[in-house]
């Protein structure tokens, strides 16, 4: 041991470590560390009171074996007693064990706290520090009300050592992240600010860390720091290389702290005041000049401290956005480093291009390295360097070169690591829909992906796929070309006979008049797929064999007998028999013109943002994907096919209830047990709705047994509301009118309007079935306090409702005062003698009652800072539901009710908007501001009410819709 | 910020720890083990920069010892890269030399350092003389 290390001073802790380290195995290592924690145990129990000394080698070995892993139940009272020393070493030991295993919620903090005050009052420093660094480690609630109002007066006091300053800087960051409502900065701010103008460079470092969290948090109240920052940053960018003596690292001046100030810069938009702005980016530039010079060291030390520098640099005129000057001369160096030697310039430069790439004074010069990242993507040994590449084409890929970046991609693919493949497989997908000129193109690169690296293509892509040839018709025949031939290949992937039965079921009669792909042979081929294929993917082949039927009348023997034969009629999957059973018989007994309505070519699919996209975004966020996240794709996925958004379509509901829920149909990601895919659920629900045309009175029986609706008790009392009825409010926040419910008996439409504190409603009542109903009642309620808050009267309707008729009911509304609840809508009638009873909730929601108010930006700071009381101020950050386009954003808020300021907010992102709400009591004014992070897919909502109650619904409410 | 530093050795033996947001003990050893496979299944050619679930591994090999910083998406690379040098260079400093053993008995000191470096996830001091201050006190009272 070197002569510096005091091992002599701690004979047993040596002795114990190097005992540790001889055992041969880990069973061994258990057995002496078990056998030391007894001997300690024993120590602190033991009558004998152990001197600090003692008490100082027992807490190193407990946490030495902390270290090895193993948990520590003892010790914590002794390590409090050594806070309570004099002696340096023993305090110092105590409160390093405090820091390393007490967490916050330890019931010893109240003991701790009271060792933490006396050494805070103690003067000296050093204990000082050791105290305040205890105080950033642990950070409870308790050490903050204990403290909170403490740390700033240390950390500004003009007699406080700058190593105390330096801890309290810190300890005050910590408090305020864990409890930001007790840290009231202020009438400090000013003077925190002001420490970037300290002497020593120590305090500098530890404040901007302080600074910074600040000014993410209160931009206003911090904004002065831009200046001092840049001043600071122009004073070590301009110094000599020796002029910061201890904080110059390998020649090059503070490279941390130029980091840190940078890095700070990047929490605000470019300065106003011009000098500020011209020094800053003087210093911009002559970061980048350095860059160029020849290098004071050879050391990979001083490069890497020098780029660091750079990097934070050209990340900030990145944020910027606003120099085209300097963003070319920053592509430029990054060009440079894509073909450096050292690997982690490489990964840097690429990443940090991929940012560069979306600026559009920089997309050009970033384009013209595509050879270089092209180059990289190929020959890349570490796989993280490439994968940023592969990030940068897709960020650099344009109208231009997509074709050249997409075959490149494509070509990667055959050789890419497992561990990225997916990801490169949907930015393909989603490169070649966007900047597809002709969709053959389009067409021939999916299939190239299903092809090439078929297990990775999910559901979305190919879905989509098939979208895109439906919804447009010069490329269908095209595709079922291109499948035809792609289906020849011996062994092709099943995502590949999944496209190509449904694509052939549909347009296979375009490529029919060819003898070489004749309906026979089409058949004959995609048979001979069949038997290797999984069970969802047979469903889907069944489907498109009676679509054949319909196409092609010379199949119908041959697929009649397919469908005959026992291996598919006596199926032990129920989901394949009952196909075979229908379909066979669909084909025997319907004429010509039932098969052809029934089998008609799928309608477009409405245009919507792919989900492709979503995908990924998805995929790019933090972590692996949650639960819900899975969920949220299911529910994409069967948007995608058409079903999700229309809710529970009737039809496809009947046939889900006729059939036995399948696991095939989870599979597939379609939620219920809709009949499996695309074609076949409407092809499925296509051939309910023919048989329940032809015996309503079966079909009707059949809902009834099945218990729909049966949920609700037969009483006369009102259901409670149906589960979905709150997500059903929720579609109506941002809108007057539509559709509030729909199941397969009933529709209920609704139209209303408001006018201050007043509302009409238009209740539309449609019957669906072809039978009457009888006792049709309606009841509007305000349950419990709602009853005071709003007052609602209706007319009563009456009691018949024929088969197919709709009737009207009219609400005339009256907001008194503000409310939180919905109020309920009961309806009750009898259908074929079975009672329906169900309660859904009206949507009559605050925000109804909004009158726009305009107002420019400095009336509306003004009132923003009136509304300055905590709990007028109600705020949620979450992640998008849905797209973050701009007009959707705006017509949104525009449904709302408020005005929607242009030009209050500084980032032309935010949305903000202003309006009043009418109640007959009072009147109560309302402020909104939206903050989207397109790249987090995360908001940020703030609404300041003159009541506290209206913040909190309308967050509540809002919450729910972008 | 810093999420965590950690000190292992090629037999994936921790020899430091210090985490800046809390972790379950349980949890901590898996991270560990992760954290030393991959740095080990890494070669030289490879960038020091791997992403692992939401936040970044930065790392550097001393001979048979690796440090590794886990820091959050803010931080900038290279100057992390570059204090796990400054940090060891203050070890080599204070223990002349410094080696795996000096790490395991002198633990204490070793925590004393990087907390004068490190502290709540955010660095504080780059100065080596500052950085040893303390402990050079507390070296010259036990000598005194």
């Amino acid at each position: 041991m070197p002569a510096v290390s005091k091992g002599d001073g701690m004979r047993g802790l040596a002795v114990f470590i190097s005992d540790i380290r001889n055992c041969k195995s880990k069973e061994a290592e258990i057995k002496r560390i078990n056998k030391e924690l007894a001997n300690i145990r024993s120590k602190f129990k033991g009558d004998k009171a152990l001197d600090g000394y003692s008490k100082k080698k027992y807490v190193c070995k407990l946490l030495f074996i902390f270290l090895l892993g193993h948990d520590i139940d003892f010790g914590h009272m002794e390590a409090v007693n050594l806070l309570s020393s004099n002696k340096y070493t023993e305090k110092q030991i105590g409160y390093l064990f405090i820091s390393v295993l007490v967490n916050s919620n330890s019931e010893l903090i109240r003991l701790i706290n009271n060792a933490i005050k006396n050494d805070l009052s103690s003067r000296n420093p050093t204990f000082m520090c050791l105290a305040l660094h205890c105080i950033a480690n642990v950070g409870s609630r308790e050490m903050a009300e204990a403290f909170a109002s403490e740390i700033p007066r240390i950390l500004v006091a003009g007699d406080t050592m700058d190593s105390v300053k330096q801890s309290a800087a810190l300890c005050l960051l910590r408090l305020y992240k864990t409890s930001p409502d007790l840290v009231l900065m202020g009438e400090w701010t000013s003077r925190v600010v002001h420490l970037l103008n300290d002497q020593h460079m120590g305090v500098v470092t530890a404040a901007i860390s302080l600074i910074t969290c600040l000014s993410q948090k209160n931009p206003d109240e911090f904004k002065t720091c831009v200046s001092l920052a840049v001043s600071r940053l122009s004073r070590i960018v301009s110094s000599a290389s020796t002029d910061l003596q201890d904080y110059t690292y390998y020649f090059v001046p503070a490279p941390w702290l130029s980091c840190k100030l940078l890095r700070l810069l990047q929490c605000y938009p470019p300065p106003e005041d011009g000098a500020v702005k011209g020094r800053l980016v003087e210093c911009l530039e002559t970061i980048l000049n350095k860059a160029q010079e020849p290098p004071k060291s050879k050391k990979v030390q001083h490069s890497n401290a020098k780029n660091a520098i750079l990097f934070e640099a050209i990340s900030l005129i990145i944020h910027y956005d606003s120099e085209p000057n300097l963003l070319v001369r920053a592509c430029n160096q990054l060009g440079q480093f894509l073909q450096h030697r050292e690997t982690n310039l490489r990964y840097l430069a690429l990443e940090s291009m991929c940012t560069l790439a979306s600026s559009e004074f920089s997309h050009e010069a970033v384009k013209t390295h595509i050879e270089t990242v092209i180059n990289a993507l190929k020959t890349e040994r570490d796989v993280s360097v490439r994968q940023r590449a592969a990030d940068l084409l897709y960020a650099m890929c344009d109208r231009s070169n997509a074709k050249q970046i997409v075959a490149e991609m494509l070509s990667y693919l055959e050789t890419a690591d497992y561990s990225i493949r997916e990801e490169m497989v949907l930015k393909v997908a989603i490169l070649a829909e966007k900047y597809a000129v002709d969709y053959s193109w389009y067409v021939d690169t999916i299939l190239n992906l299903i092809r090439i690296a078929g297990d990775y293509v999910s559901e979305e892509v190919w879905y989509r796929v098939i979208q895109i040839v439906i919804n447009r018709d010069d490329v269908q025949g095209y595709a079922a070309k291109t499948v035809f031939e792609a289906l020849q290949a011996p062994a092709c992937h099943e995502n590949m006979v999944k496209v190509g039965g449904y694509i052939l079921g549909e347009f296979g009669n375009l490529i029919a008049g060819d003898p070489r792909s004749s309906p026979l042979v089409q058949f004959n081929l995609l048979h001979s797929k069949f038997h290797l294929c999984s069970v969802p993917t047979r469903a889907l082949l069944l489907s498109a064999y009676i679509k054949f039927i319909n196409l092609f009348p010379e199949t119908k023997a041959t697929i009649q007998e397919v469908l005959r034969c026992d291996s598919q009629i006596r199926n032990s999957d129920v989901e394949l028999q009952q196909r075979a059973v229908e379909y066979l018989k669909l084909s025997s007994i319907a004429s010509t013109d039932v098969l052809a309505t029934v089998l008609e070519e799928m309608p477009p699919f409405p245009e919507r943002e792919s989900s492709i996209l979503a995908k990924l975004k998805k995929k790019k966020g933090p972590g692996a994907v949650s639960v819900t996240e899975l969920e949220d794709s299911k529910r994409e996925s069967g948007e995608l096919n058409g079903a999700g958004e229309r809710g529970p379509d009737p039809s496809v509901m009947a046939a889900s209830n006729a059939s036995t829920p399948s696991p095939s149909a989870d599979l597939l990601g379609i939620r219920s047990a809709a009949p499996v895919s695309n074609a076949p659920a409407s092809a499925g629900s296509l051939l309910v709705d023919v048989f329940s045309e032809a015996g309503p009175a079966a079909s009707s029986g059949a809902v009834n047994d099945d218990g729909f609706l049966s949920s609700a008790p037969p009483s006369e009392d009102p259901a409670p509301p149906l589960s979905e009825a709150e997500e059903l409010l929720n579609k109506f926040v941002c809108k007057n009118n539509g559709v509030l419910f729909e199941n397969q008996l009933l529709q209920i439409g609704i139209k209303s309007e408001y006018r201050q504190n007043l509302g009409r409603m238009y209740l539309f009542y449609g019957n669906k079935t072809s039978v009457q109903f009888a006792s049709f009642t309606t009841t509007v309620s305000c349950p419990g306090e709602l009853q005071s808050h709003l007052n609602v009267q209706s007319k009563p309707v009456e009691p018949l409702v024929e088969g197919g008729a709709q009737i009207q009911q009219v609400l005339n509304i009256e907001c008194l005062t503000d409310f939180s609840d919905a109020p309920l809508l009961n309806i009750k009638f009898r259908y074929g003698g079975a009672l329906q009873n169900l309660t859904l909730k009206l949507p009559v929601t605050i925000n109804k009652f909004f009158q726009p108010t305009e107002m420019a930006s400095q009336d509306f700071f003004q009132r923003w800072k009136q509304l300055s009381q905590p709990q007028q101020e109600a705020q949620k950050i979450f992640k998008a539901n849905h797209s973050m386009d701009t007009e959707v954003i705006k017509a949104k808020l525009l449904g709302l009710g408020m005005a929607l300021l242009d030009n209050v907010d500084p980032n032309p992102e935010n949305y903000v908007c202003a309006g009043v709400i009418q109640t007959k009591s009072q009147q109560v004014g309302c402020l909104l501001r939206l903050e989207p992070n397109a790249q987090a897919q995360m908001y940020r909502l703030t609404l300041r009410c003159s009541k506290d109650s209206v913040s909190k619904r309308l967050c509540e409410l809002l919450a729910q819709q972008f | 910020m810093i999420k965590f530093v950690i000190m292992v050795n090629q037999q994936g033996q921790t020899r430091l720890s210090k985490y800046y947001e809390p972790v379950e003990l349980s949890k901590r050893a898996a991270l560990e083990a992760v954290a030393v496979r991959c740095c080990l299944s890494r070669g030289k050619h490879q960038c020091s920069f791997v992403e692992y679930k939401d936040f970044k591994l930065v790392y550097r090999q001393y001979a048979a010892l690796y440090v590794v910083v886990g820091v959050s998406d803010s931080e900038n690379e290279l100057s992390i890269y570059e204090l796990i040098q400054n940090f060891v260079e203050v070890l080599d400093k204070y223990f002349s030399r410094v080696s795996e053993l000096d790490i395991m008995f002198n633990l204490d000191s070793v925590h004393i350092i990087l907390d004068e470096m490190i502290q709540n996830g955010h660095i504080v001091e780059t100065n080596k003389s500052r950085i040893l201050a303390p402990l050079t006190a507390i070296d010259k009272m036990a000598d005194g």
